[in-house]
């Protein structure tokens, strides 16, 4: 699913590398955290998946594919297999729940009849059934993640990629968030999640991989969050 | 691709940037009618230019008896009747003349007197003031020198006059203002580019958040860019359809119903040549603002 070969990544004009001789692989179906803290390397790690920077040196494998050869015109049909969600939710706030989610799909060429149908089952499946017709102001921040979510997974990807999604979330409402996920990561969908919440990783017992400066210094199934911060 | 997706976007960025568009719709149309001007003034020349060179033609004066004392070239008194016949008999020879006629000081007076008619002028000019002259019309205008060289020093030639001098100026005057159109042409060209480039920029970065999740959810390059290309496309080709408008005003206005009244002699381009003009108007109205777009894209919006 994704393998990093020696993964080294310097941006222009800094010294430091971000990513420094990142070897890693990530089975089918896996739910990974990543934590280290800021600066470590964790977005540029995430960024890399998406090919949104291309990596200086080694060889980055996403969904069976070499980034470094892929063509600039194949990118986005990479990306279609891929869901992202953020900290800042991303919603258009002059579309309703389900235009934004429906955009997705829009954007991407998708007839309309399909747009129609498989907009209210993903909103249904993220717990946001019959909240089409809100705007996203008018939702609490948990349930504009679950839109967020809904939109990231509407396509059914293969690889759901989520930086700090309870970033701006309360204990509780973080749970929820992180309730939903296992749900998407048990039908099938690997999820890479970039936190700095302790207590969420502590209690799903997940893999855990922890960047420091740049390099990968802890890689561990089953693992704790680990570090005081 | 969904049409009616494109089309909306296409609307929405349209009215979001009315002030900005509008300004692009002014400077393409000023340009572009300038451009279009200054073709149709290229084609005026040379209606001009093959409608005159048809008629005109170059002049061998001869030596009068009275003009001994006034032209250096006749000192030696009139020109003889050999020294015509020789240089008739070499005209005929050269592959470049077309046709010699010949005109009499009588023929020449009865012209002056259609020229000038009863001025007090014309009662004071004779028949043998008026030099005798072959007119020769050359089967290429343009190689008068060959002419000129030829025959002006020869015995009995007053002087070689080609009377395509006369119109040249009315023509330098015309190119001189067809290259200043085009040369405020290519001004109002870079602001006009200058304009889109900015208007692309605002657009852009006021729907960054959309293009954003656009790229996130992967969708192609050319459907993120193609609303951006086709309001500044659109914005050019009513611009060009201005443009149009003014050249056919133009034509209608300033030749059809004013010039063409005043001046009788100069035959003016037809509506045939304004139309040819039209599409390549619309054409570059369409590609040019479409490719600025282009181009200014790359540079603010990463896909």
């Amino acid at each position: 699913m994704i393998r990093f070969d020696n993964v080294s990544k310097t941006y222009p004009k800094q010294n430091r590398p971000a990513l420094r001789d990142v070897s890693l692989e990530i089975e089918r179906g896996e739910f990974v955290f990543l934590v280290g803290s800021s600066g470590s390397g964790k977005s540029t790690f995430l960024r890399l998946l998406l090919r949104e920077e291309r990596a200086s040196h080694g060889a980055v494998h996403v969904l069976g594919k070499d980034l470094a050869k892929l063509s600039n015109w194949k990118v986005p049909q990479m990306r279609r297999q891929v869901g992202t969600v953020f900290q800042d939710f991303r919603l258009l706030p002059n579309k309703t729940v389900g235009q934004n989610v429906a955009f997705a799909l829009e954007v991407i060429g998708r007839p309309r009849g399909q747009i129609r149908k498989t907009v209210p089952e993903v909103l249904e499946l993220v717990g946001l059934g019959g909240k089409e017709d809100r705007m996203p102001g008018e939702l609490s921040g948990g349930e504009q993640q679950r839109v967020a979510i809904a939109r990231a997974f509407v396509n059914r990807p293969l690889l759901l990629i989520a930086d700090e999604p309870t970033g701006n979330l309360d204990p509780q409402t973080s749970v929820g968030i992180m309730k939903l996920l296992d749900r998407i990561n048990r039908t099938g969908t690997t999820v890479v999640m970039a936190t700095h919440d302790q207590q969420i990783v502590d209690q799903m017992r997940k893999r855990v991989m922890e960047l420091e400066k740049g390099r990968l210094v802890r890689d561990q199934s089953r693992g704790v969050y680990g570090y005081q911060h | 691709m969904r049409a009616q997706f494109v089309l909306s976007e296409i609307g929405v960025g349209l009215r979001r940037n009315l002030t900005m568009t509008f300004a692009v719709i002014v400077s393409v149309a000023l340009s572009l009618g300038l451009f279009g001007a200054s073709l149709l003034m290229r084609d005026q020349v040379n209606t001009m230019k093959g409608y005159w060179y048809d008629k005109v033609n170059v002049s061998i004066f001869f030596c009068n008896k009275n003009d001994a004392e006034t032209a250096a070239n006749c000192a030696k008194g009139a020109a003889t009747e050999q020294q015509k016949n020789d240089i008739l008999a070499e005209l005929h020879r050269l592959p470049l003349v077309q046709n010699v006629e010949h005109e009499t000081s009588d023929q020449a007076y009865k012209h002056y007197k259609e020229q000038f008619g009863d001025t007090p002028v014309a009662g004071l000019v004779t028949p043998d003031q008026l030099p005798e002259s072959f007119r020769v019309k050359l089967k290429d205008p343009t190689k008068f020198d060959v002419i000129k060289s030829a025959f002006s020093e020869r015995p009995g030639v007053e002087q070689v006059q080609d009377q395509r001098d006369t119109v040249e100026p009315l023509f330098r005057l015309l190119d001189g203002m067809r290259y200043a159109a085009l040369g405020v042409m290519g001004l109002m060209l870079v602001v006009a580019l200058m304009l889109i480039v900015n208007t692309v920029r605002v657009s852009a970065f006021s729907r960054r958040r959309e293009t954003g999740i656009m790229r996130l959810v992967g969708a192609s390059s050319f459907y993120i860019q193609l609303p951006f290309i086709m309001e500044a496309a659109i914005a050019g080709l009513i611009g060009a359809v201005f443009a149009c408008v003014l050249l056919v005003g133009g034509k209608y206005f300033m030749i059809n119903q004013w010039l063409a009244k005043q001046i009788q002699v100069v035959n003016f381009i037809g509506w045939d040549a304004v139309l040819a003009v039209l599409p390549l108007v619309l054409l570059i109205g369409l590609l040019m603002p479409a490719l600025a777009a282009f181009f200014a894209l790359r540079k603010y919006l990463k896909v």
